[in-house]
């Protein structure tokens, strides 16, 4: 089987999982929806505060909605031992890394999708810069935060204690992300400056840890 | 062995000695050191500071390379390398951020700059080597050396982009005046090499003392395995 017939093969059976049990993208909606509405009791914004802090706040909410998914990902293949038979196999690992990556990435897309009206109902928001931007930004914030989250969600089932492992790896490595991702949603906010930098330095963090990731994570699948 | 590591000890107790002597020595002192003119004796915090921060970074990048030649060529001596760089490097670097507001309370008003990127970094490197730290602790030992190598490369990776964002998000918003750079007297560079000198050598000690620990923990570890498969196949 060729790179992309794995691939195609995980993301689909991934998709039809998540499409008749709908376990992550409930938990994660509810999640987020909890973190909305804490943030929204906590905080009491005019309209020109809620500009500056909603960047964070989405952000922050979907970093934290985005772990419960990715603790999901692989926990659900040690359930049968479907990565032991996976390891097995003559198939190589990159292109299961890539469609998990992927699969997740349409969730937590998903995710956004349905929560940004949230956001935009509770803290009143209209962007003042270019709107276009903020696909970009939603784009390549998200691919950071879910790639390093389903390589890390692979070592953390590795390890005692795993669902509290990932969140202990993601966070400190997605901090400069969050900078990135957060500074360019407020830019687009409030049209004060440019996102323009902020956007190529997450796509070159992207592109850092998509190869990194790639490369590096056959010796994850097979560290015995 | 034995032997080397007394005399690292000897070696390290007098340099330590010497270079306390010599950050806190009043000018009028034998060999004294000057006192800044405007910070004052909050300057000689910096003795340590300086120090403790290169040394951390030197073992970071000690622990980076003994990752990177422990997944090329899987031999346990660099993993117990990694390991032991790692914690002695998350050591200094908490000198480094304890010692740093100390410093800076009285110096720049406030005991944190946001956007001091030296101290910012830092934070960051001190969190990815924690948690660096706790994945050695709670992954199951068959597999420890490898998740704790990749995971060290990929922080190696992080730091031009926590350097970078750090640095692009102060360009963006105002930040307080402070007055980095100015050059430092001769006497006072004497006094921070002798420093470095006494933590490489108090690093280096900690080190090998740590490696010899756990070599003979790895040992004992491994003796009690094969005991009780000899046990259980009688």
């Amino acid at each position: 089987m060729s790179f992309f017939s794995i691939a195609r093969a995980t993301l689909e059976k991934d998709i039809r999982l998540e499409w008749r049990s709908k376990d992550a993208i409930n938990a994660m909606l509810y999640f987020a929806l909890l973190v909305v509405v804490i943030f929204s009791h906590s905080f009491d914004p005019t309209a020109e505060e809620s500009r500056r802090i909603a960047g964070g706040l989405v952000w922050v909410a979907f970093l934290f909605a985005a772990v419960v998914a990715l603790n999901q990902t692989w926990a659900r293949e040690l359930r049968n031992q479907v990565l032991d038979a996976y390891r097995v196999s003559p198939a190589p690992a990159t292109p299961l890394f890539l469609a998990k990556s992927l699969g997740n990435f349409l969730f937590v897309v998903a995710l956004e999708a349905l929560m940004t009206p949230l956001f935009i109902v509770f803290y009143n928001l209209r962007a003042v810069g270019p709107a276009w931007q903020l696909i970009p930004i939603a784009v390549f914030g998200t691919w950071a935060i879910v790639v390093n989250g389903t390589f890390f969600a692979a070592i953390s089932v590795r390890t005692r204690n795993r669902e509290i492992m990932l969140p202990l790896l993601l966070f400190p490595f997605s901090i400069p992300a969050m900078m990135g991702v957060v500074n360019a949603t407020s830019a687009v906010l409030t049209g004060e400056y440019s996102a323009r930098v902020w956007i190529a330095m997450l796509l070159a963090y992207d592109v850092v840890f998509t190869v990194a990731g790639l490369y590096l994570f056959e010796s994850i699948l097979d560290a015995e | 062995m034995k032997r080397g590591i007394t005399i690292l000890a000897v070696v390290t107790s007098i340099l330590l000695c010497v270079a306390l002597y010599l950050a806190l020595a009043q000018p009028d002192w034998p060999f004294g050191t000057p006192t800044e003119r405007t910070m004052g004796y909050v300057q000689r915090i910096f003795y340590y500071h300086v120090p403790s921060a290169w040394t951390a970074f030197l073992l970071f990048f000690v622990n980076l390379g003994a990752s990177i030649v422990y997944l090329v060529r899987r031999s346990e001596k660099a993993d117990i390398v990694a390991l032991v760089s790692a914690e002695v490097g998350v050591v200094f670097c908490t000198v480094v951020l304890v010692t740093g507001p100390i410093w800076a309370k009285p110096v720049w008003g406030i005991w944190w700059d946001a956007d001091d990127i030296r101290l910012q970094s830092t934070l960051v490197m001190w969190l990815v080597y924690v948690s660096y730290l706790i994945l050695r602790r709670l992954s199951t030992s068959s597999v420890t050396a490898v998740i704790a190598a990749v995971v060290s490369i990929l922080g190696a990776l992080l730091v031009p982009f926590v350097f970078f964002s750090i640095w692009f998000y102060r360009t963006q918003h105002p930040s307080p005046v402070i007055a980095h750079g100015g050059s430092l007297d001769p006497r006072m560079a004497v006094v921070l090499l002798v420093n470095w000198a006494a933590f490489l050598s108090l690093a280096g000690l900690v080190c090998w003392t740590r490696y010899r620990l756990e070599v003979a923990k790895r040992e004992v570890d491994e003796t009690q395995a094969l005991e009780s498969l000899m046990e259980t196949s009688r």
